[in-house]
């Protein structure tokens, strides 16, 4: 079920050069339960900014009814967020769309996962889903330089984990093709977020493996009323076009035109 | 007595508040949040003769209190909306107004002929105003005598009320109200977008791939309402008055400025529970104001 709802701030936190998380808490998380899946938020209760702020969530924890996000503030919709304190209320809205699905693939069996920058988070919460079911996760994260690098450490404790960075301040250097064209490709299924050339490369490079792949679309309602996050499709489906919000924004490789 | 009731050419409204045309689409999305029947009517996405794509990505950016967009008609013409859109909104205990788009006249009647013909159709709104269409939409909205002849060709074979839905990129909105009222035209939904651009600062390239996009939301209120106050002075026709609504004084400007009911566009984007919303706030609005029914208070602006 959707809702619609203020939830509180438990904390924020700076984790990285313009990188936050934010804890909140409230009754949404009880229908959070794909990884995957985003929060559409209103940073302010006035006009200015107007539109929500579609946010991924980077974990979930039923148990306590809370969920993290990690996000960049660069706009300002988002630093409006990032000064958000403890106790602050939050109007959000979800979780919406389609996360990643963890059936296509078995305990015992490898899974890839890669992420770009602020696509790493969602891959969080799915890489511990898989870790859960006894998959076995090889991270490939990609990031510009040492200074955003975020949630190493975190990874590393579900599984392999390789940090690339552009300028190779931290880890390799160069992109995460770089790095996967090192790696076995013993993996039954891969799953990424991150800009769209990264998920059109990782099309390219496994044209024989299952993949599913998260994209990003400037949004409106983040509920698939306003058809301004459409994509085209390839032959691959049916549909004539897909709108991330509401039909993604996880789709199996190959379905949106890259 | 309900006291929100609203009469209107073709129209037995419950409430005065109905979802504008592009911010509902066919009604699916929000009929997973709350029940449809609710509502006062629905202003359907715009139908065109054939299927629509739209435009290319970014569709829209967002301004000061106000968002552009260029979406550019996308939907899945008349054919699958008169075969899966209507028959499912048939579920659901609320008159549809069936916004009809163009390129041309003889495609604007072909669609208003059969969609005034689904049985939930309850009215038509012209979409004579569409700001993201190379052809056809505003080019129909702006000129008063081909405004005027446009309708009077969908008046012909409509079975239903036909509004008009007025563009305010023009420099005399009156006249272009009073060449559709004598074109027979029942009454007057209004106002579309306003054209704009938004830059990124940093390149100075257009942030819409459209370049252009319609501007909506609570920065264009005061320029609806003034375009609804001289309208309601100069035609008899009843208007239904939309333009950055998104509180229950908006509503109340809006009728008291001479809208007969209100529709709700981008504010469903930013909470998508608004319309029932602004149903359940308008009885107490009435009574703080010391009003008995909307109907009363609509035109007040023009008797003070």
């Amino acid at each position: 079920m959707i809702r619609q709802g203020q939830m509180q701030v438990v904390k924020q936190k700076q984790i990285a050069t313009n990188i936050f998380e934010l804890t909140l808490i409230g009754q949404h998380v009880l229908d959070m339960n794909e990884p995957g899946q985003f929060v559409h938020l209103r940073v302010s209760d006035q006009f200015d900014p107007l539109l929500r702020r579609p946010i991924s969530i980077s974990s979930i924890d039923k148990d306590t009814l809370q969920f993290t996000m990690i996000y960049r503030a660069e706009g300002r919709g988002t630093t409006l967020l990032s000064e958000k304190k403890q106790g602050d209320q939050v109007d959000v809205l979800g979780p919406l769309g389609n996360g990643f699905p963890i059936d296509k693939v078995q305990a015992g069996q490898k899974a890839l996962l890669v992420g770009g920058g602020i696509g790493v988070p969602p891959l969080y919460e799915l890489s511990k889903r898989l870790v859960e079911k006894g998959v076995q996760p090889i991270h490939v994260l990609g990031f510009q330089s040492k200074d955003v690098v975020f949630y190493e450490k975190h990874f590393q404790e579900l599984g392999e984990t390789h940090i690339v960075t552009v300028d190779g301040s931290h880890g390799h250097k160069g992109f995460v093709t770089n790095v996967l064209e090192t790696l076995e490709e013993d993996f039954a299924v891969y799953y990424s977020c991150g800009p769209t050339p990264m998920l059109s490369a990782l099309e390219k490079m496994y044209p024989h493996k299952e993949g599913y792949l998260s994209f990003e679309q400037r949004m409106g309602c983040g509920i698939g009323a306003c058809f301004a996050c459409v994509c085209e499709t390839t032959e691959k489906t049916e549909a004539d076009y897909v709108k991330v919000c509401s039909d993604g924004p996880v789709f199996q490789s190959g379905v949106v035109r890259v | 007595m309900n006291r929100l009731a609203v009469v209107l050419p073709g129209l037995s409204l419950k409430n005065p508040i109905m979802p504008a045309s592009g911010c509902f689409g066919f009604g699916k999305e929000y009929a997973k949040l709350y029940d449809l029947s609710k509502l006062g009517a629905i202003m359907i996405k715009a139908t065109t003769l054939e299927t629509r794509l739209g435009n290319p990505t970014p569709r829209v950016a967002e301004t000061p209190a106000g968002m552009l967009n260029a979406i550019g008609l996308q939907n899945p013409g008349l054919t699958k909306v008169m075969e899966n859109e209507l028959p499912w909104l048939a579920q659901y205990d609320v008159p549809i107004i069936a916004n009809v788009a163009g390129t041309l006249t003889e495609d604007y009647v072909a669609v208003a002929e059969a969609i005034s013909k689904a049985s939930n159709v309850h009215a038509l709104e012209l979409n004579i105003s569409c700001p993201n269409v190379k052809q056809g939409g505003i080019t129909f909205g702006t000129d008063p005598r081909v405004a005027e002849e446009l309708t009077r060709a969908v008046k012909e074979v409509s079975s239903v009320p036909v509004y008009v839905k007025l563009s305010p990129n023009v420099t005399n909105v009156g006249e272009i109200a009073k060449a559709v009222e004598a074109g027979g035209a029942d009454g007057i939904t209004m106002i579309n977008t306003l054209l704009g651009i938004r830059l990124d600062t940093k390149t100075g390239k257009p942030v819409i791939a459209n370049v252009t996009g319609g501007l909506s939301g609570p920065a264009i209120k005061p320029v609806a309402l003034r375009m609804v106050y001289e309208v309601a002075k100069q035609v008899s026709i009843p208007i239904i008055g939309m333009g950055g609504i998104s509180t229950i004084d908006d509503v109340i400007d809006f009728l008291s400025a001479g809208a007969s009911a209100v529709a709700v566009g981008t504010a469903n984007f930013v909470d998508p529970f608004v319309c029932p919303n602004l149903i359940e706030q308008l009885p107490e609005k009435l009574d703080e104001l010391g009003f008995e029914t909307v109907s009363e208070l609509v035109g007040r602006s023009h008797r003070l």
